[in-house]
């Protein structure tokens, strides 16, 4: 039951002290996890889902290729040495393909890493599906040491036909400090 | 009998009088002003030729931080403010503010804001140095440590302006003297009521914004961090959520302002009241969905840039509706030409030279070769000076004399606007040329061929800010030994309630409210 006051002004300014509290609200509950399913749900900035794929094989559209480039960064400051064993491949949409990336850390010191995917065109980046990805977690490394790191993917047959290469970026960032 | 002002600086400390308030808000937000011009003198000066001649890099980007900040925050929307606390009582008949008290409250934290803002400048690593948009990972990841004061003195200001508006919603929605209906309040009222709703919907989204840095930086949050899952560009959409209503905020008060002073030069009343209000309720609705226009270049989806400049273009109909009115209103009336009416003037050339910039902006393809050029900078200076400041300025040579109940030395004023003018446009409109030929914003440093123009531009800065001067000086000239006036009506076209008090006006007014003339709406 709304409290009446003698000077009706206050309740106008608690009305709206109350408007602006649930505005600060609305960044964090709202804002934030829209941006962020709107993202991975269109695909916009070419982000990928951060989950497995784990739909039933739909066939292999065998009458077109698609090139898939593969990109590694090392963020600002992270000293590992990061690349794909191969750079580029051709996939058939629909079929299920395996990309190695190696890492080597070498510093004499444990590190922890993170990659973050990044799919061009991002049109593209709804296509494109992860049945297994070593972005999806974390990547602790112990000094000197070096890892081969898999990717599985499929690339969605309905993937529009105007487009015929994907390039896929990854970022490794030095997430020591917050592990 | 009222009772009058307290002695001593008693009177200001602990003042819930309107008048007093908006006296201390108008004077701040000069004292700002003039500070941000200093910041933009040490610009032109750096930028007067090629080379690197007065500054280093780095402080170069920490003034034009702190020019755009203290002139968005601390001289535009103050001033309005201001003038909102000494105008509104005055105009719907009411005694004072509805919340005096918290009125109080508002300026006063206004200062300690911004004296935490400029003390950074003295800070080890510098004052924030990566533009007033602030965006992350500049603002985050690589911003100075004196960052951190920068997010309290935004959150203190954020929270000065809610509290503020609160205030004006409450007083114009609860105050109003008997038989003033929301259609027959004056058009500075309704352009502030809806200023006052886009502040309390959009400052806390800043306030959002500068809390998840916060976070980002000292509590090992990932919003903007894409080593977290978070992502930067999160922070440009955030952040221009608030922005764009923002520029509402600072120019709807000012269509208010010149609503109220072509009418009274004009001897007319305003063409289309009806339609101004409607006008600045549709702009201030269309502000909320066009924020992305500030970043076509992000990576957004075609769908998304088309969505965003067909709704900006949309814009342009409601301002247009505003700009024929106005011109309409002059239209055949017994125009005269004092010194609030050649700044009102000035505003609607140049205000609108400054929106057929923004549709040129707008649009999304051409937008990628404007984005982030010198023509950016020439288009929002000329909204931003020429809309909102030009606008103040004659709001103050317009009420001054109700104020102090002394009347401006005209011939001065009349000097300062057109040295305003000439010094302005020679500022601004080369920037124009320098920005389409590709001259980035925010560099200490440009390549030879825009030399010239700079020059020019450097030296239309310098006459700008000296009639700032000028100003100054006419207005304490004014309060300390103008000419006195005696009329309530100091200008024979004024209308409304403000001008049916004595001059000067008393401490306190409306104790009992108006009877209002059974006239027809101030339409």
């Amino acid at each position: 039951m709304p409290r009446v006051h003698a000077n009706p002004a206050i309740d106008t300014a608690v009305k709206l002290a109350l408007a602006a509290v649930a505005m600060f609200a609305f960044v964090f509950v709202v804002m934030v996890p829209l941006y962020n399913v709107l993202c991975d749900a269109l695909g916009i900035n070419g982000k990928t889902s951060g989950q497995a794929y784990t739909a039933a094989a739909a066939g292999v559209d065998a009458s077109r290729k698609v090139t898939v480039q593969f990109v590694t960064t090392t963020n600002a400051g992270m000293p590992w040495e990061f690349r794909p064993r191969s750079a580029m491949m051709a996939v058939n949409p629909g079929a299920s393909n395996e990309a190695v990336f190696l890492a080597r850390n070498p510093l004499p010191v444990a590190m922890v890493a993170q990659a973050i995917p990044s799919v061009s065109p991002s049109r593209a980046a709804a296509y494109f599906h992860k049945t297994e990805c070593f972005c999806f977690e974390r990547q602790p490394l112990d000094g000197r040491a070096s890892v081969e790191m898999p990717l599985r993917f499929i690339i969605d047959r309905a993937l529009p036909r105007d487009i015929s290469t994907i390039t896929l970026s990854y970022t490794l960032f030095d997430v020591t400090e917050q592990t | 009998m009222a009772q009058g002002p307290a002695k001593g600086i008693g009177r200001w400390l602990f003042t819930t009088n309107h008048k007093d308030i908006g006296t201390m808000y108008l004077w701040f937000s000069f004292a700002m002003f003039i500070l941000g011009g200093a910041f933009a003198m040490i610009i032109r000066a750096e930028l007067f030729q090629p080379g690197m001649q007065l500054i280093e890099p780095a402080f170069f980007n920490q003034m034009t931080t702190l020019h755009g900040l203290i002139m968005v925050f601390g001289a535009i929307m103050p001033s309005f403010v201001g003038l909102a606390n000494w105008l509104l009582p005055m105009m719907i008949g009411a005694p004072d503010m509805a919340l005096p008290r918290m009125n109080n409250w508002s300026f006063w934290i206004l200062p300690p804001a911004f004296l935490l803002l400029a003390s950074t400048l003295f800070m080890e690593g510098g004052a924030p140095a990566f533009g007033w948009t602030f965006y992350a990972p500049l603002s985050t990841t690589y911003a100075p440590p004196s960052v951190t004061f920068f997010i309290f003195a935004i959150h203190i200001l954020g929270m000065s302006s809610i509290m503020g508006s609160i205030n004006i919603i409450a007083t114009v929605m609860n105050m109003r003297a008997p038989g003033m209906t929301y259609m027959k309040m004056p058009l500075f009222a309704w352009t502030w009521l809806i200023t006052a709703f886009l502040l309390v919907a959009v400052m806390p989204v800043l306030a959002g914004a500068v809390t998840m840095m916060l976070m980002d930086i000292h509590f090992g949050t990932s919003f903007f961090s894409a080593a977290g899952g978070g992502d930067p560009v999160l922070f440009q959409h955030i952040f221009w959520f608030f922005g764009h209503p923002e520029v509402y905020i600072i120019i709807l008060p000012a269509f208010g302002v010149v609503s109220q002073i072509i009418p009274a030069f004009s001897r007319k009343p305003l063409f289309g009241y009806d339609s101004m209000v409607y006008a600045t309720a549709a702009i201030a609705f269309l502000s909320f969905i066009v924020w992305a226009h500030h970043m076509y270049t992000v990576g957004m989806p075609v769908g998304g840039e088309l969505f965003f400049m067909y709704a900006t273009m949309l814009i342009a109909v409601p301002t247009g509706v505003k700009v024929f009115n106005w011109i309409t209103t002059m239209w055949r009336g017994a125009l005269s030409f004092e010194t609030p009416m050649l700044f009102c003037i000035g505003f609607l050339v140049l205000f609108t030279i400054g929106g057929f910039t923004g549709l040129m902006l707008s649009i999304a393809p051409a937008d990628f070769q404007y984005h982030d050029s010198y023509f950016v900078v020439a288009h929002f200076h000329y909204v931003m000076v020429a809309g909102a400041v030009f606008s103040m300025t004659a709001a103050v040579y317009y009420w001054l004399p109700k104020w102090c109940g002394r009347m401006y030395n005209e011939t001065m004023g009349k000097t300062h606007f057109w040295i305003s003018f000439v010094g302005f446009n020679v500022t601004f409109f080369p920037q124009h040329f320098v920005g389409l030929a590709g001259m980035p914003r925010r560099i200490p440093d440009y390549a030879l061929q825009f030399a010239d123009f700079n020059m020019i531009s450097s030296v239309g800065a310098f006459i700008y800010g000296a009639s700032q001067i000028l100003f100054l000086y006419n207005v304490i000239a004014t309060i300390v030994a103008g000419r006195p006036v005696s009329d309530d009506k100091v200008w024979d076209g004024a209308e409304g309630l403000e001008w049916t008090v004595a001059t000067p006006a008393p401490y306190h007014t409306f104790e009992t409210p108006p009877k209002l003339a059974p006239a027809p709406a101030p339409a």
